[in-house]
């Protein structure tokens, strides 16, 4: 696909292309459209966001500066202002519940969407500000300049007749697959523990069913993080609210869930199944199973973000943040690719789209939250798909909360130290290892 | 976890059946079922969310396109250089999710 000879003459038909109209596409191409370059956006869905499924919330302070008072018109499903963090073992539950009526007002903070509502909206933004967008195009390589492998980026070849689209510049927002970063030989190696897979359940319910179940009122909404639902696979799963559909789904390691025996739908069912979620999700018609792969190691699997004429962003760097408490991606997606859009407007307007005239991209995110986090999180992932948190504190932590509340007349109550004790050599955690992680977890999150 | 009260709660089928997919004439992933015959881990079979490969009693794997979510999944976990050969669908074709 690469070795395609290009024109040795003439303009390019576009100062950028953007692949992808995802949060990071349609950012990049909107930020490019509004320096007034010619930037064409192109998405192989019928629609933008017809590929892409998430777990669940938006958290948009990152589109203060590019829309402000997007809360007026994104298509929102519910604002989050109830979460909750759940740990289970096969019958017990601890939850950590949390409220907050501000986050359910102007500016807001987190809200549930669906995918194909709010990329289509903010690809719109893209195309009212001057970028083309196309369709139902899927783009099948990268075209180099003369035509060698090693050459620089001069555009993309697609799958239309007549498909190749020359540009000074090319941004892979092509997700978390991402074939063109991978043509363009940014990903040294490709390690399938890095990913996760997603799997969910959009469930129709009545609203007023949906408010009661989970307390909330009108535009209000609630998201659940649990932990210890997956069995022997490392993940998570979670549980959202749209105004008259649940969501929910869990988050599987590839490397454990392709040697076990248990299917995703099969432990999504177990999760469905267990008493502290079932009462949120039973009863409705499934309008939609989805499935997607997550890039879930962050930083550590990050590939090189600038390549001669070519800049990577969104899930096609990797960019989703599975740091345990903090699980984003659109955020990281819409900041990376605004980043990228502004590089390489500039770098159009210069004249110089070669690596070194893209290299401000990598400097753009490292000032800004999308690097920063990714940074001081880099170890967040793998702490928490280790066996500790996966398997043994769940256990733990159950334990101990089981033995504090049980009333055991005529016996006094034991100590809590004695509970932890007694619980961690039950489940087998020695004192070294939780204090090796603890350390590690205080090092990433305090 | 709790065995789950009535299991399965959802045929597979009807599962599948609430995706809509505007299938393409043309396989965007070829599996080469030779190279799976030695293969003996096919974490394909339980790892792919769409339940697409399907091993066969010959001892190969019996591969469907049709029902496939995009994911990745398959190559990801795939042990066999050459087994999966994966693109994406012809534009406008393949799965088209709504409330995702």
């Amino acid at each position: 696909m690469s070795n395609v000879a290009t024109p040795a003459f003439g303009a390019p038909d576009f100062d950028a292309v953007v692949v992808g109209a995802g949060p990071a596409g349609s950012a990049a191409a909107l930020e490019l459209a509004r320096a007034g370059r010619r930037v064409c956006l192109v998405e192989r869905g019928p629609y933008p966001g017809a590929k892409n499924m998430y777990g669940g919330v938006v958290y948009g302070r990152i589109l203060d500066t590019l829309l402000p008072n997007w809360w007026e018109e994104a298509p929102v499903q519910r604002w989050v202002t109830r979460r909750q963090t759940m740990i289970l073992t096969e019958t017990a539950a601890t939850t950590l519940d949390v409220r907050n009526e501000a986050w359910g007002r102007p500016p807001y903070n987190g809200a549930t969407a669906y995918r194909p509502d709010f990329d289509a909206w903010l690809a719109q933004k893209a195309v009212d500000a001057g970028a083309v967008l196309v369709c139902s195009t899927t783009v099948t390589g990268l075209l180099r300049e003369d035509g060698r492998p090693d050459g620089k980026v001069v555009g993309v070849r697609t799958d239309r007749p007549d498909g190749d689209l020359t540009a000074k510049v090319v941004v892979a927002c092509d997700g978390v697959n991402s074939f063109l970063a991978k043509e363009a030989g940014l990903y040294p190696t490709v390690d399938p523990a890095n990913y996760t897979v997603g799997v969910k359940e959009t469930i129709a319910l009545p609203r007023d069913v949906i408010d009661e179940r989970f307390g909330v009122r009108g535009d209000h909404g609630v998201d659940i993080e649990i932990l210890g639902c997956t069995g022997d696979v490392p993940g998570g799963g979670f549980v959202y609210t749209n105004l008259d559909t649940v969501a929910v789904g869990l988050v599987l390691s590839l490397p454990e869930l392709s040697r076990g025996d248990q299917r995703p739908e099969q432990l999504l069912a177990r999760l469905k199944a267990h008493p502290a979620v079932a009462p949120l999700v039973e009863g409705g018609d499934v309008k939609e199973y989805s499935a997607h792969v997550i890039p879930e190691a962050g930083f550590d699997m990050m590939p090189e973000l600038v390549g001669d004429g070519i800049l990577v962003a969104g899930d096609a760097a990797a960019m989703c943040l599975a740091a345990g408490i903090w699980l984003e991606g659109v955020n990281f997606a819409i900041g990376a690719g605004a980043a990228a859009g502004r590089t390489a407007a500039r770098a159009v307007q210069r004249d110089d789209t070669s690596a070194a005239g893209l290299a401000g991209y990598r400097a753009r995110l490292e000032s800004s939250f999308v690097l920063a986090d990714h940074r001081r999180l880099r170890d967040a992932p793998h702490l928490v798909m280790g066996e500790l948190a996966q398997q043994k504190m769940p256990r733990v932590v159950n334990g101990v909360v089981e033995e504090l509340f049980t009333v055991t007349n005529p016996d006094p109550k034991p100590r809590l130290r004695t509970i932890l004790r007694r619980q961690m050599k039950r489940h087998g955690v020695k004192w070294r290892d939780a204090v090796k992680d603890g350390l590690r977890a205080a090092r990433t999150f305090g | 976890m709790a065995e789950p009260t009535h299991y399965p709660e959802l045929s597979f089928e009807s599962r599948m059946g609430s995706v809509e997919f505007r299938v393409a004439e043309q396989a965007h992933i070829v599996v080469d079922d030779r190279i799976c015959a030695d293969c003996s881990t096919r974490g394909c079979v339980v790892a792919c969310p769409a339940n697409l490969f399907v091993p066969t009693a010959a001892g190969g794997i019996l591969f469907n396109y049709e029902q496939c979510f995009e994911c990745g999944t398959c190559y990801l976990v795939c042990n066999e250089e050459g087994a999966i050969s994966w693109s994406y669908p012809e534009g406008g074709h393949g799965v088209v999710f709504h409330r995702s």
